[in-house]
């Protein structure tokens, strides 16, 4: 089932949490909905459940192309999963699962034996079949998040909707849980949404991502293209880690740091702008190379891990962040002092005519 | 309920920190001396007291129909204004906790207006409204209905003063729950009442329960409202505590401590269920207390 949600406003008091929000998940697939805390994403989530109203005469959220606004929650045949779960804590975990089926109408109920069947399914799905006797208190954050997802996915739901799913969770459970999820996706093809603010979440698990600021969306589009092909500055510095530099346009051409490149398709608009590279994208050399470059000195070197992590400063001072593979550290010869050269592979131009944006991770 | 976990943190003190022993020894006996001259010592003279004549006597003392009288009135008393409070209690903080709704604040204060306002002028306050004199004192007595000086009196007066013990219990401890339960269940389909029934009420059970016993206590005996409204109809509308109050001013102490030995062993009863509910809270309070410190293994 397809959800549409269509020029969605929602204010709590003064303050306005979506603010014309307009997305459509196409049937079958993961959605994101990425941003930082106040961004709108659970809220978006929330009416898209019906847990939420948005503000009265603003918007409409289809299921399938069809007004859901007169269904209630119980009626929409979303599955939810909350941030904390929300287990029934009085219940075990086979009777968490069998509630949406147990409060079903006589008519629709399946008889006692389709439910203990079909809830040992779902256990065994989300490989809890061995603990279904116990409390939701007696249960590690994992396994508290599995036995939300069977609870969920036991009323058969059209959709299925996940605050922060594994917010609560400590690393390591976190990276096993999202693999997990993508499988299950794949498995069951419920067209799924779910809120974050980890990037690498969103990225490693979604079809396709919705990076959300302030009540608005930024952008939408596959993991690569809001990660390669940013929209918007905060797009940029929200996926991940930047060098920043003012500098200034001027026919397609953009002069930052003592070096003049070309601004690319972003930076077609003359006048200040700044210009961001990520921290691999620079091309370090121990010579001038043939195109402009900066020159810097290094000031550590922190080799610890996947790639090296170089903190390098500029002749005027400013410092910056690159990140190489071992090999070309190794090749350089590079430590602490080295002069080097850098340039960047790639870089991205916004014009700089809105206030900066609040420093995102 | 909320001490209910208190058990758990109860130390010896340290070497170092704390009084010296003699201090502590003269602080526990002086503690005991209160306690003993001000619950214990009465609490014995009652069935002292009830007892001076014998068995015979005491036992004798509930044969008397104004005593029986007394007995089933304040059973009927309570089996009305329980209930009521009941309902009563689990509504008000239904509304309170679940939903947002402009005069919350103000609803909470009167909630425990009755805890504020001494329980005789509260009794006052009902011969004001329904006695033959007050507001609707000339639409009763056209109507033939009696309130004050009859049983309805003592059941609203009682209903009064009990009127916050269930809601009070459950107010703070649907707040700390909050609604999240509540919106799974609706999100997997269930109804209001299939929500309220199978997710809310047993979340707040034993907070119901312990509400219940201490309203059932206090239902039972609750003389100052009740003498106000009661009119002391001997056989009539004397409540076990009433009921006390006469054979006393009567000179008739046997029977009187008699009486109050009932109230004395449902105090008792009281205290020993309220204990057995504080065990079973504190144990649940440690199960949500686990669920906050979850053992991480995938």
């Amino acid at each position: 089932m397809s959800i549409e949600a269509r020029h969605i406003t929602k204010s709590f008091g003064a303050f306005r949490a979506l603010d014309d929000v307009s997305l459509t998940v196409p049937t079958g697939r993961l959605m994101a909905l990425l941003g930082p805390s106040g961004s709108g994403k659970t809220t978006l989530l929330r009416i898209i459940a019906g847990l939420e109203q948005a503000d009265r005469g603003s918007g409409q959220v289809l299921f399938n192309d069809a007004d859901v606004a007169e269904r209630a929650v119980r009626r929409r045949g979303v599955g939810f999963v909350f941030q904390h779960y929300a287990l029934f804590r009085h219940l075990t975990v086979f009777d968490n699962v069998a509630f949406g089926l147990q409060v079903r109408p006589r008519r629709e109920r399946p008889d006692k034996a389709e439910i203990r069947a079909r809830v040992g399914d779902l256990l065994r799905m989300v490989q809890l079949d061995t603990l279904a006797d116990r409390y939701p208190g007696q249960l590690s954050g994992g396994q508290r998040q599995r036995v939300a997802l069977a609870r969920a996915l036991a009323v058969e739901p059209q959709v299925l909707l996940l605050d922060e799913p594994f917010g609560a969770l400590d690393a390591k459970v976190r990276k096993e849980l999202r693999v997990w999820l993508r499988r299950l996706h794949d498995k069951l093809h419920v067209t799924s949404v779910f809120v974050t603010h980890d990037q690498d979440e969103a990225l490693e698990v979604a079809d396709r991502v919705v990076v959300m600021n302030e009540g608005r969306i930024e952008q939408e589009g596959t993991p690569d293209e809001v990660f390669h092909h940013p929209a918007t500055e905060f797009v940029m510095r929200f996926l991940g880690e930047v060098n920043q530099f003012h500098g200034r346009v001027d026919a397609g051409r953009v002069a930052f740091a003592d070096v003049e490149l070309d601004a690319g398709d972003l930076g077609r608009q003359d006048g200040p702008a700044r210009v961001f590279v990520r921290p691999h994208e620079w091309e370090v050399s121990l010579t001038p190379p043939t195109q402009a470059a900066i020159r810097a000195v290094v000031k550590r070197v922190q080799s610890a891990g996947p790639v090296v992590r170089l903190e390098l400063q500029t002749a005027d001072g400013a410092l910056l962040n690159a990140e190489l593979p071992q090999e070309t550290l190794e090749q350089l010869g590079l430590a602490a002092g080295s002069e080097v050269h850098v340039t960047p592979r790639r870089l991205r131009v916004f014009a700089a005519d809105r206030a900066p944006p609040v420093a995102g991770a | 309920m909320a001490d209910g976990g208190k058990r758990h943190t109860t130390t010896r003190p340290r070497p170092g920190v704390g009084e010296p022993a003699p201090v502590r020894r003269l602080l526990i006996a002086a503690t005991l001396l209160v306690l003993g001259c001000v619950l214990v010592l009465p609490l014995i003279s009652v069935f002292a007291e009830a007892l001076r004549q014998g068995l015979g006597a005491y036992l004798a003392s509930f044969r008397d129909a104004e005593a029986q009288a007394a007995i089933r009135l304040t059973l009927l008393v309570a089996a009305i204004a329980v209930p009521v409070n009941i309902f009563f209690g689990l509504s008000a903080s239904w509304a309170i906790a679940k939903f947002a709704f402009p005069g919350k604040r103000l609803l909470i204060t009167l909630i425990d207006l009755p805890y504020a306002v001494s329980p005789v002028v509260s009794g006052l306050v009902y011969i004001m409204i329904y006695g033959a004199n007050g507001v609707f004192g000339p639409w009763l007595v056209a109507h033939d209905l009696q309130v004050i000086f009859a049983v309805p009196g003592i059941v609203l007066a009682t209903i009064f003063v009990t009127f916050p013990f269930v809601a009070r219990e459950l107010i703070p401890l649907m707040e700390e729950q909050g609604t999240e339960e509540e919106q799974a269940a609706m999100t997997l389909g269930a109804s209001g009442w299939q929500t309220f029934r199978r997710v809310t009420l047993p979340n707040v059970r034993w907070a119901l329960l312990y509400g219940v016993i201490l309203c059932n206590a206090r239902a039972m005996g609750e003389f100052g409202a009740v003498s106000v409204v009661s009119g002391h109809i001997r056989g009539k509308t004397a409540t076990l505590p009433l009921q006390v109050e006469i054979l006393y001013n009567e000179y008739n102490y046997v029977a009187a401590f008699a009486v109050a030995s009932l109230l004395a062993m449902l105090a008792l009863a009281t205290l020993v269920a309220k204990a057995v509910v504080e065990r079973r809270a504190g144990a649940s309070t440690a199960e949500v207390a686990a669920e906050l410190q979850p053992r991480e293994a995938p």
